[in-house]
């Protein structure tokens, strides 16, 4: 059989036909199979949702407990059969619970990556290469300006820079489901174990983090407007991202702004978000890693999906090995 | 190397400028010699390493990499050095050694020459992470655009070594990088350097505006008044063969001038106004003085056109003698002597304004009798000449701003502290016709207002936002419905620059008219007249 008869680009999003399920529909479908929580990938709605149990968790704890008609939890590395398609998920190293699904049938392996990173993460598991046919790949960070640094020097200047600045409180962007817990979990194994301040939309996230095991140290709430400007002086305080623009943010004397992100490699992008402190800390792959990763699985052809896909097409033109992007919609990064 | 491209990184971001202060007083008080004293000659413009050219770039990264790769690469990051600097593919083989020093890297810049160049460029390259490599090429490209001038370098050494800054300022154009007995000194490890080079810089005597009620305690009689002129301010030094031309804050601005260097024939320290024109012809306007501003060089065809001059302020200096002790009553006295005496057509003397008491004057620096004066001075008789902004000796006391009414555009969030308030606004007057009339944006202001009336605006703007463009919204701006911003400014600059075909100097908002239509604003027109003035 061909791949693309076996997974293809439709409206909802990625098709199984002979499964009769989608991967990560954008819209609300009968049987969708879920990467990973963030928003973009995992929406309310659908009728049956197959899904690592972390991601099922985080989607009710976003969408409330009835974000599905019925839910089936994913165990890693074991197969399950639907209409004839073999289907396991394996980790991805992107977010708590987030998982590569692979898709089998007939001898034809295809694994959809969802979004993966390589680096070590203290809150999930590793990301493991899975042999197959088709490897459909990510494509956020993809063009060769996009080499993350290693994270412990990220964690590093903005340590520094609040023992440069202690009158001033460091506000760092990151987004709610990952990125943050990744942070505070980064601060804690620099040593810094004072109480991290998290903005409200991140309570129960990090609460569901602690409860899976992953611990993030003593955090207490940024939400006190006193009107006292000492209060958060030397203190970090992490928000999503756009909170920051909001005048929520005006109870910190004298922000330092920063944020936590793989975009923040590019000068310009800081400086257009008036980011004074840049964090290049990223939950997807980077250049070298989507290239390394390509060659791992040992797929003869791969597909490019949301993101920078001409690039790696282009690269992998170069290298001999069959290459498309495959045009998915409704994708962003929240997870960066 | 690492220390100095986290501190360029850190500081093209920082919007403070105390906060740039603090990072560079940190970086020098922690950096080892020579490294910190290489850095801050870069900052300051004095780092003279042969330049490396964007097509040796091109040419360098075009060996190491597929050029589709590149061209995506470029076309997403928009900066040649920034692009080249993260593109930069991990050497084969392990470099030999650590991370260059900044030290080991000038010098080995220094050494290489033209042919050797890019080899060793490229072995430097090799061996520096990202953000290095992105310095490094800065360095060598010439031009680190990080928003940090000469001057806030200074004032982070006077800082560090709890000095004044005039005592830098005096030192600087006879010390040279790595600046090893300046950084002794500022620790507390050494002597002061001696100022022994010829023709050094003298830190300027600045004015305090004249407040509201300065005057009423003042003597009419105690104080000479003279023009005050708009061009900018300068000090002419000349000594044992070298001459130079300074800037008010120290640059060292002579290779941009010949046409006044070459009449620097004479043993003294002059200060005064550089203008464009002739002293016994027409004084041009400081729109006419930009085309001599901010420029390295200089075209003979431009020193034609736009011939500079200086009129005399003060004489600081002659024949060996130093006259920053002894009153202006007796300086001016010596000045107009020497100025009289010089037979160039390069300098003249600015008047003093007679005036028998601070009403009459008030009118004269209301309505000065030549366009390129932007007011008067008051100097005091028998005041020395002192470094810095002493209160009470100089008083400037400028005629009143222009003001233009506009209507808010755009506006921009803020950072630091004003990074959750849209606190920076472009404005416009209106052009076209009366039955299709339409906006063309004038300036752009960011201060002279209070905190209730950021909070009033900044509520304007939330509720009438139109478009968004990252941190930039577009808001009402219709005849029947937007927000008109009083503005005021100093003068007008003709621009090509903008569509308005010109730019404002130092705009600031004077009042919020939130009871005048927006219809009612004013168009473009009127400032054009002004600027044909």
């Amino acid at each position: 059989m061909r791949a693309s008869d076996l997974l293809h680009p439709r409206p909802e999003g990625l098709y199984c036909p002979a499964g009769d399920f989608f991967i990560d529909p954008v819209r609300p479908v009968a049987r969708a199979l879920i990467t990973h929580g963030h928003a973009d990938h995992a929406r309310a709605g659908h009728q049956a949702v197959l899904a690592t149990q972390e991601t099922l968790d985080i989607m009710a704890l976003r969408y409330g407990a009835n974000f599905a008609a019925s839910t089936q939890a994913a165990r890693l590395g074991e197969t399950t059969t639907l209409g004839g398609v073999r289907v396991s998920f394996h980790p991805a190293g992107h977010v708590l619970g987030s998982a590569q699904i692979a898709v089998e049938k007939n001898g034809l392996r295809i694994v959809a990556s969802g979004d993966y990173k390589r680096r070590r993460d203290p809150t999930c598991r590793a990301f493991e290469p899975v042999a197959c046919d088709v490897f459909i790949t990510e494509a956020t960070f993809a063009l060769p300006v996009f080499r993350h640094p290693d994270d412990r020097g990220e964690i590093v200047r903005l340590i520094k820079s609040v023992a440069q600045f202690p009158e001033r409180a460091h506000l760092v962007g990151a987004y709610s489901l990952g990125k943050a817990q990744r942070v505070i979990a980064l601060l804690r194994a620099a040593g810094h174990d004072g109480p991290i301040h998290i903005h409200g939309a991140l309570e129960k996230l990090c609460a569901y983090y602690e409860s899976r095991g992953i611990a993030l140290g003593p955090l207490a709430p940024a939400t006190v407007d006193d009107g006292d400007p000492g209060r958060f002086a030397g203190k970090i305080v992490i928000g999503p991202p756009a909170a920051f623009a909001e005048r929520w943010a005006r109870r910190f004397p004298d922000p330092v702004s920063a944020f936590a992100s793989g975009w923040m490699r590019i000068r310009q992008r800081a400086k257009q978000r008036g980011v004074e402190l840049p964090l290049i800390l990223s939950d997807h792959a980077d250049w070298d890693e989507l290239i390394d990763t390509i060659g791992e699985t040992g797929a003869s052809e791969v597909w490019v999906t949301h993101g920078r896909e001409e690039a790696l097409v282009r690269w992998c033109e170069l290298n001999g090995i069959k290459a498309r992007p495959l045009h998915l919609v409704g994708y962003e990064d929240e997870g960066d | 190397m690492d220390r100095f491209a986290e501190l360029l990184d850190r500081l093209v971001l920082t919007p403070s400028r105390n906060a740039k202060l603090r990072l560079l007083v940190d970086y020098f008080s922690t950096t080892p010699d020579p490294d910190r004293g290489l850095a801050l000659a870069a900052l300051t413009g004095d780092l003279d390493i042969p330049g490396v050219k964007p097509a040796m770039l091109r040419g360098l990264i075009g060996e190491r990499m597929d050029p589709v790769l590149f061209a995506y690469s470029y076309d997403y990051v928009g900066d040649l050095a920034e692009t080249v600097s993260l593109v930069w593919p991990a050497p084969d083989e392990p470099p030999d050694g650590a991370s260059p020093r900044l030290n080991e890297a000038v010098e080995a810049l220094m050494a290489a020459g033209r042919v050797r160049g890019a080899t060793v460029f490229a072995g430097l390259l090799d061996r520096l992470d990202a953000s290095a490599r992105f310095a490094l090429i800065k360095l060598a490209t010439g031009g680190l655009r990080i928003g940090v001038s000469a001057r806030s370098a200074k004032q982070a050494l006077a800082a560090m070594g709890g000095v004044d800054i005039a005592e830098i300022e005096e030192l600087w154009h006879g010390l040279a990088p790595p600046y090893l007995g300046l950084f002794a000194w500022l620790e507390g490890r050494a002597e002061r350097p001696p100022a022994t080079a010829p023709a050094l810089f003298k830190p300027v005597m600045l004015a305090n505006p004249v407040g509201a009620r300065d005057l009423e305690t003042l003597e009419p009689g105690d104080y000479a008044a003279e023009w005050k002129w708009d061009g900018i301010r300068v000090q002419a030094a000349s000594e044992q063969g070298r001459a130079r031309l300074y800037s008010r804050t120290g640059d060292d601005i002579s290779a941009a001038f010949p046409d006044i260097i070459d009449h620097l024939d004479f043993e003294a320290t002059l200060d005064g106004e550089l203008l464009v024109g002739r002293p016994d012809g027409e004084t041009g306007s400081f729109s006419d003085l930009q085309q001599r501003l901010n420029r390295k060089t200089v075209s003979a065809r431009t020193m034609e056109t736009h011939p500079a001059f200086i009129r005399c302020y003060d004489l600081l200096r002659i024949e060996g003698e130093s006259l920053r002790d002894k009153p202006f009553r007796e300086r001016r006295k010596r000045l107009e002597s020497f100025v009289g005496g010089l037979a160039s057509p390069k300098f003249d003397l600015s008047p003093l304004v007679r005036f028998d008491n601070w009403s009459a004057l008030d009118d004269l620096r209301r309505a000065p009798p030549h366009p390129v004066i932007e007011g008067v001075m008051l100097k005091r008789w028998d005041a020395a000449y002192v470094a810095g902004r002493p209160k009470g000796p100089w008083f400037k006391w400028k005629r009143d701003p222009f003001t233009v009414d506009t209507v808010l555009m755009y506006a921009q969030r803020g950072h630091g502290k004003r990074s959750s308030y849209y606190s920076d606004y472009t404005f416009g007057v209106w052009t076209g016709t009366p039955e299709a009339p339409e906006l063309v944006p004038v300036g752009k202001a960011y201060f002279g207002f209070t905190d209730e009336e950021l909070m009033q605006i900044d509520k304007f703007v939330r509720d009438n936002t139109v478009e968004r463009y990252g941190p930039v919204r577009a808001v009402r701006a219709e005849p029947g419905h937007g927000l008109v911003l009083e503005i005021a400014f100093e003068g007008l600059n003709r621009s090509k620059r903008h569509r308005s075909g010109l730019a404002m100097r130092f705009p600031r908002i004077s009042r919020l008219r939130w009871d005048k239509p927006a219809a009612e604003a004013d168009r473009l027109e009127n400032l054009q007249a002004l600027l044909d003035r």
